[in-house]
């Protein structure tokens, strides 16, 4: 076995050191009729060429969003990720390291860190932000709890549409908490937070005056949910919110069906001691030279145990290292083209769509996604679609379809969506 | 800082906003329209990014990588962190385009392929733990104790268990135990594992009849097995037929199962639901601290409350994901789309090189390495707990304090000589616990190497030179940082200064 190490002169010699005839004699703790009887009935083992061979066969039975015209979104997007973005990554000291406990021997990791909190507060117009968490669903449960943890209130309202699968999440966890209660519209007196997502689940982007102004009235907090990331390179930073989360997949991390993606969290200073997740400071060695850690840990599980703000106890290191690189090529410049590019993108494929016999654009504003209205139920024209190879959308309730188009999109793919799109109605 | 600083092959690297910026971008994107904006809101204004070309960000951060330490760098015995050999082939086959650029929700037909290989997972860790019900959607370990233990909560919830609020736990699980249990509403009660490092039945039924003779009010417990003090739990049979007398469901945490992988089933000591760590176990890579990935495994009876979604297959051969819609009695979801994909497929190249094979292989070569460190440490260091131990062993600093020397020293001595350290400090069950895990991707020559080391910091403290201790690490990027200031006075991020 290639990975293994020992050969059968080690293992005997070990034995031999250690005292006992056999290696199952160090497992006499566990009983008997714990044991599996022979082998597990499962493959032996196989060579690389045959694994290889084997998950490219699987592979080779999705679609992938490089190969077809794509205009699939909805919290999830297609975006181009620069070579020396996964040249970085898949550096050994960054890709084998562990968390960073032994800060003298981790700098690199720490000063990622520091440098990805400081896109984030700068991205989301926030003082602070943590080195991130799971994914946009779980960031945006996160500040729900936190909120109720700041308000001690137990009301959560949805202001704006939310990603389906968020509010599922933000549901389950809540589920957890009696008396909790989940709801739509302004926030009340007895409001914790109001969950405002902009650009909202079908993209159309918001504005934040008139709901600062429910929140200082109701006492409720202001969390904004952002899961189209670069469209903070077009759209005002959301600086009236308490809390901003959501989903920094686009960039710098492929779709890669669902997951990792790459949670961020960012609030004001007042609720540092709040915040879920790892946070990376800046100190100094005993030398004076700058140096960086992980700090305010006392928040966290492995110190706090059962009275912890979270049972977190990982962030998405990798992840965000390569948002971390990305952002650093990108640079303002770069950022806020890239932003610009999307909307075109998007503004040139509702054109194109608005001009099919029976097809309508619906949104009236939006950044890189959009509703347009159907003749026939959207499940169905995307399942055609499928079919002819195109990935069209997602499929919302009756005729409308959420259409996304990114920096990716070329006019090769409208075309031929538009071609489609014209035969299957 | 400046290019004065940098000696040999140490660089100083400075943070990108202090650079000197330019004004190109380390992207060519393509020209814009100028097309109006229809967003409907004002134009971004001034973010404060910086500014740098490719070569410099490369630079950068191949700089700064340079400061890490890391599995491919050496000997890694971070106990309960199982930090083994990352195969690159897990990588590869993770970046083929059909995984890597398939969406969360495009068509099941489109996906048939990525649906494939999450059942194939499915189907090997309900093999590897007997436990036939996986969903592979948690993110991470503590968010699959978070399943695990919603599962437990929604199991009593559905058969009118109300009363049972009462999460029994060892003093000495991971934190994350009694923080996730709180989560679930619970309250948590410790049992004490003082003195003999493992789960004593008196101890045990003390916890479990404390404030009901039947233990009516005991919803479950958490237990890792083996346990973090390396040891496996002798009497877990018998506990966990007490547990289940009670009506409580035993919470196996499975961040220690590469000792028993292949070899020990889970289910057959008791587990009805556990989580599996596919970042230890599995070797998926730890990243510098994700993306980790917890999938849990439950019994029948507990899978129809478990999160959604779980692949299916169907009499055609197909595959969809099952929702809340065709499971009612599930607990809902925990985590957008469908879990942490990518690293599903990093673990099942893993499982299909070694197969059964190799996998009791590796559980039990990495337990074979762990006795070898303890026996060939135990005349130096104080051993609390007889052996055999499993996959990891457990030292403290006793005989050594004698001489003003700690855990914390013998940790920032081994960065010294080149190692990273084992776990310090925990678990808590006693004073300055060194936990050492060696996995099984580390040789003979490696592990007597790491000895002799382990020996000479004992030789150095028992002949009187602590003193050389405490300014340890010098020769690593920076010496001991001061936590205090960091926690004092938080600098979190980057500004200008004004």
């Amino acid at each position: 076995m290639r990975y293994l190490p020992q050969t059968d002169k080690s293992r005997a010699e070990m034995l031999k050191t250690v005292g006992v005839d056999s290696v199952d004699a160090l497992y006499t703790d566990i009983p008997k009729s714990a044991f599996v009887d022979g082998l597990a009935d499962l493959p032996d083992h196989q060579g690389e060429l045959e694994v290889e061979r084997a998950l490219s066969v699987m592979a080779a039975k999705n679609i992938a969003a490089s190969d077809v015209p794509f205009f699939l979104g909805a919290g999830t997007y297609f975006h181009h990720i620069p070579a020396s973005v996964d040249h970085i990554i898949q550096r050994s000291e960054f890709l084998t390291a562990y968390t960073p406990y032994q800060p003298e021997i981790a700098q690199g990791t720490l000063q990622a860190l520091f440098e990805f909190q400081t896109f984030i507060a700068q991205l989301t117009g926030q003082d602070i932000a943590n080195a991130s968490l799971y994914d946009g669903s779980t960031a945006a449960t996160e500040a729900a709890l936190m909120a109720m943890r700041i308000t001690k209130r137990k009301k959560v309202v949805i202001g704006t549409p939310l990603h389906p699968h968020y509010r599922d999440v933000l549901a389950s966890y809540m589920g957890n908490i009696d008396d909790s209660v989940l709801a739509d519209g302004d926030p009340d007196d007895e409001t914790a937070c109001v969950i405002v997502q902009s650009p909202d689940f079908f993209g159309c982007p918001h504005k934040y005056d008139a709901w600062r102004k429910k929140c200082d009235a109701t006492g409720a907090l202001l969390v904004v949910v952002v899961n189209e990331i670069i469209s903070l390179g077009m759209l005002p930073a959301p600086t009236q919110a308490d809390i901003v989360c959501g989903e920094a997949q686009s960039i710098g991390v492929a779709m890669s069906y669902g997951g990792p993606h790459l949670g961020f969290f960012a609030c004001r200073d007042k609720y540092l001691r709040q915040m879920p997740g790892r946070l990376c400071g800046m100190t100094e060695d005993v030398d004076g030279k700058r140096g960086f850690v992980l700090t305010l840990s006392t928040r966290e599980q492995h110190i706090r145990r059962e009275k912890a703000t979270s049972n977190i106890c990982t962030n998405q290191g990798l992840c965000a290292l390569a948002f971390t690189v990305h952002m650093s090529l990108l640079g303002e410049g770069g950022f806020k083209k890239l932003a610009r590019l999307n909307h075109e993108a998007a503004c040139r494929l509702a054109d194109a769509l608005g001009s099919i016999d029976g097809v309508s654009v619906i949104s009236k504003h939006f950044f890189n996604e959009f509703i347009i209205e159907l003749p026939k139920p959207a499940s169905i024209v995307v399942e055609d679609l499928a079919t002819c190879n195109i990935i069209g959308g997602y499929a919302l309730e009756g005729n409308q379809l959420l259409v996304t188009a990114t920096e990716m999109t070329t006019e090769a793919h409208i075309q031929e969506f538009i071609e489609t799109l014209s035969e299957i109605l | 800082m400046t290019n004065a600083e940098n000696r040999g092959l140490h660089y100083e690297e400075s943070l990108l906003w202090e650079k000197e910026q330019g004004d190109t971008s380390g992207v060519d994107l393509p020209p814009l329209e100028n097309m109006p904006s229809r967003t409907g809101v004002e134009q971004r204004k001034t973010i404060g990014l910086p500014q740098l070309s490719e070569p410099e960000i490369v630079r950068h951060f191949v700089r700064m990588s340079t400061w890490n330490y890391s599995i491919d760098h050496g000997f890694f015995p971070l106990g309960s962190c199982t930090m083994k050999h990352n195969p690159r082939l897990n990588e590869k086959v993770a970046r083929l385009s059909g995984f890597a650029h398939a969406h969360p929700m495009q068509p099941v037909s489109t996906a048939q392929g990525a649906l494939e290989l999450m059942h194939e997972l499915q189907h090997w860790l309900a093999e590897l733990t007997g436990l036939p019900g996986v969903c592979l959607s948690p993110a991470a370990g503590a968010h699959g104790e978070l399943a695990g233990m919603m599962t437990i909560a929604r199991a009593h919830e559905q058969q009118g268990n109300a009363h049972k609020k009462i999460i029994l736990t060892p003093d000495s699980s991971h934190g994350t135990n009694p923080a996730t249990a709180v989560m679930c509403g619970y309250e948590v009660r410790s049992i004490s594992t003082k003195g003999t490092g493992r789960l004593t039945v008196e101890a045990f039924k003390e916890a479990l009849y404390k404030t009901d003779d039947k233990g009516a009010d005991i919803a479950g417990m958490m237990v890792t097995n083996p346990n973090t003090c390396g040891l496996f739990e002798t009497n877990i049979l018998e506990i966990s037929d007490l547990l289940h007398e009670a009506g409580g469901y035993f919470y196996c945490d499975g961040a220690n199962f590469n000792a028993v992988v292949g070899k020990v089933r889970p289910a057959d000591f008791g587990a009805d639901v556990m989580h599996i760590n596919l970042h230890k176990t599995f070797s998926t890579p730890h990243g510098g601290g994700g993306p980790g990935s917890g999938p849990i495994c439950c019994t029948e009876e507990l899978a129809q409350y478990m999160p959604v979604p779980t692949v299916i297959k169907a009499e055609d051969g197909s595959y969809a994901l099952e929702g809340v819609d065709d499971r009612p009695t599930t607990l809902g979801v925990l985590k957008a789309f469908q879990g942490q994909f990518g690293m599903h497929v990093r673990a099942l190249s893993y499982m299909m090189s070694h197969g059964a094979d190799g996998l009791q292989q590796v559980s039990e070569d990495a337990v074979l390495n762990a006795n070898y460190v303890l026996k060939q440490l135990s005349d130096d260091y104080h051993v609390p707990f007889d052996g055999p131990c499993m996959h990891e062993c457990l030292l403290t600093d006793k005989k050594q304090k004698e001489y003003g020397v700690s855990t914390l020293d013998i940790a920032k001595a081994l960065v010294e000589y080149g190692y990273h350290p084992m776990t310090i400090y925990f678990p808590l069950v006693l004073q300055g616990t060194m936990l050492i895990e060696p996995t099984e991707t580390e040789s003979k020559e490696t592990l007597d190497s790491f000895i002799e080391t382990m020996k000479n910091i004992a030789a150095d403290a028992r002949d009187g030179r602590a003193d050389k201790f405490h300014d340890f690490p010098v020769s690593s990027p920076r010496k001991r940082l001061d936590e205090v200031k960091a926690a004092r006075k938080p600098v979190l991020r980057w500004k200008e200064v004004a």
